[in-house]
């Protein structure tokens, strides 16, 4: 009996759940999903908007730039976060699904290169750091370290926009390291070189700790070293591997999804974005969105 | 066989003797189906990853996929080589089963032939605990506590290594291999033992001597079993070992022999890192189901050397 009584409080119980879904849907039901370096801020926006607006709900995954964009090509996502540019495959491919992309910047982030904090290695250029990233030097003595002994390099996997921009920017799509050793999220790539001394990594600004040690990065060996932890020097474009950030949508968004999107945009969206680690969008960017919005007409 | 005792059984029982034969030519066809059917799943599966991959081993050449080395499908020369994660993926589950081995059996013939019923009502248990804790979790584990001691031990910088994947794969596969070692154990009739203690040895003798070549090829089933979940194991894996896409080998002394103390990458990672954002149709899509195929070949061959071994352990026990 009493199991019978279990087991009908469990399938109502379902039900309920499954009408809450709907009614949800219906009041204006927002998913994310992208990018891991922003799914820690896309979080915390979503949670600062739906304190403020009780009716909306915002469902926030991960699982990397790649996997948020192929989602909004299938129109199976609202919004697709991301830490790099769409490719023009990845367009095609949404324009044959019969999905408009639009793209929003929506923050920037100062990609940080870290080291354990006992290397004392403070400066390298964005040369340098192709060459350790490549395997062509493979020891930190060729770096100014006497017993650094060999690196030990650290990726991000090859479905992360983090990986991408990297890939794309400072290695110049040359192959990685042979000992490379791919991380399954930044908060890995901090646990291991947190405890490795001769380890090199990078991830988004937001995740530097104090278990890390972001170095300061120049164009050439003249310098200017800058850090990434100053936002300044993401602003005026100081930092040489600074990144847009994007929310990308389908079609015109309009309804909930675009108070969403203007919310994010706006001074306290901005804030959340500095809360978590990251950077405002330089005048330059707001031109972008606002020439967007003006290009789908709204206001 | 079985036919002529239904027919002779049939007979005798006389008047109800067509529904009687009836009913159980039913059950014997409906049990030889239902393992027809697991057989035709395993290759319609097979059958799959094979159509799926053809497309890849066509246009990079068999030879080309399984002996190359380099490993980058988006690179813009793309290179499809699966030999450093073939390697891998052995030498990961075969430093696993190295581990698991010897605890698991010797835990299994304490928990058979020493422990009382109370303490095996405490350690059985536990054992499937730890049977369920989710892959993820050991992954933490592996990455927190397992690698830096790793490193702390072997001198290293960073314990991400092989030898790390093969821990935590050890203690993964032990339930397995324990619980499956435990029933051959017990399913080894006690007249044995009887009989050994009778003639004089002592019971470690017994244990050893009579006990345990009796139940081999249980213990032989087991370690398939847990070899079989070693390959196939990925978060863990994933988390702990690097995935270094890199030759898992090192020469000592002018041996090639496995390195464990690097990191390395298995079949399983690359499936589960490169599976969820690769471009559908593309050659790198294809060559994942490559890799799908080569894993389940793998552990088919495993599986059939394990089974020929295991029937000549029954004739020579005969």
């Amino acid at each position: 009996m009493l199991k019978k009584i279990l087991g009908y409080g469990m399938v109502l119980s379902f039900f309920a759940l499954v009408a809450v879904g709907c009614g949800g849907s219906q009041d204006g039901y927002i998913e994310v999903r992208g990018s891991d370096t922003m799914v820690n801020l896309g979080q915390h926006w979503a949670e600062e908007y739906m304190e403020k607006n009780p009716q909306t709900t915002i469902s926030v995954t991960g699982g990397g730039s790649g996997t948020g964009i192929a989602a909004i090509q299938d129109d199976n996502v609202d919004i697709a976060q991301s830490s790099r540019d769409i490719t023009d495959s990845e367009m095609e491919n949404a324009a044959s699904n019969n999905v408009e992309i639009n793209e929003f910047v929506v923050g920037q982030d100062g990609l940080a290169v870290v080291v354990h904090p006992d290397n004392p290695v403070k400066e390298l250029t964005v040369k340098e750091l192709k060459d350790i990233f490549t395997g062509k030097v493979t020891d930190w003595e060729e770096l100014g370290w006497e017993d650094g002994g060999e690196i030990s390099v650290y990726s991000r996997q090859s479905n992360s926009g983090t990986y991408v921009y990297f890939w794309e920017n400072i290695l110049d799509q040359e192959d990685w390291a042979n000992d490379t050793k791919y991380m399954s999220g930044s908060s890995a790539i901090y646990e291991g070189i947190s405890s490795d001394k001769a380890g090199i990594g990078y991830f988004g600004v937001g995740y530097v700790d104090s278990g890390v040690n972001a170095v300061n990065v120049g164009l050439s060996s003249e310098g200017p070293f800058v850090t990434p932890l100053e936002s300044s020097n993401i602003d005026d474009g100081s930092y040489p591997i600074a990144r847009p950030m994007y929310f990308y949508v389908n079609g015109t968004p309009e309804g909930e999804l675009l108070e969403y999107l203007k919310w994010v945009l706006s001074s306290e969206g901005e804030k959340v974005l500095g809360d978590t680690g990251f950077y405002a969008l330089t005048q330059e960017y707001i031109d972008v969105n606002n020439q967007t919005f003006n290009e789908l007409g709204i206001e | 066989m079985a036919k002529k005792d239904l027919s002779k059984k049939s007979l005798e029982l006389g008047k109800c003797r067509n529904r009687q034969y009836w009913r159980e030519w039913f059950v014997l066809k409906g049990l030889t189906l239902s393992g027809l059917f697991a057989i035709v799943i395993v290759a319609f599966i097979l059958g799959f990853l094979i159509k799926m991959g053809m497309p890849a081993i066509l246009e990079i050449g068999l030879s080309d996929f399984l002996l190359g080395k380099r490993w980058m499908p988006s690179s813009p020369e793309p290179g499809y080589g699966a030999l450093p994660q073939m390697l891998g993926t052995i030498v990961v589950a075969v430093g696993a089963l190295i581990i698991a081995l010897p605890w698991g059996v010797s835990t299994a013939l304490y928990l058979s032939e020493i422990a009382n019923s109370k303490v095996r009502n405490v350690v059985k248990p536990m054992l499937e605990v730890l049977a369920s804790i989710p892959s993820v979790v050991f992954g933490f584990i592996a990455l927190v506590v397992v690698a830096p001691a790793v490193a702390n031990i072997f001198g290293l910088s960073n314990g991400l290594t092989a030898l790390t994947g093969a821990i935590m794969l050890g203690v993964m596969t032990l339930p397995t291999i324990t619980s499956v070692s435990e029933d051959a154990l017990k399913a080894v009739p006690s007249d044995y033992r009887d009989a050994a203690l009778a003639l004089g040895a002592d019971e470690w003798e017994t244990m050893t001597k009579v006990t345990l070549p009796a139940a081999k090829s249980g213990i032989i089933a087991s370690v398939m079993l847990g070899f079989g979940r070693a390959v196939g194991e990925t978060m863990t894996v994933l988390m702990a070992t690097g995935n270094a896409i890199r030759m898992p080998l090192k020469e000592h002394f002018g041996i090639i022999l496995p390195d464990y103390l690097s990191s390395v990458r298995t079949l399983t990672a690359t499936i589960a890192i490169e599976g969820s954002d690769v471009p559908w149709g593309s050659l790198h899509y294809h060559s994942l189901f490559v890799l799908g195929a080569l894993l389940f070949i793998m552990t088919f061959i495993i599986n059939l050397i394990a089974d020929m071994v295991l029937n000549k352990g029954i004739e020579g026990g005969n």
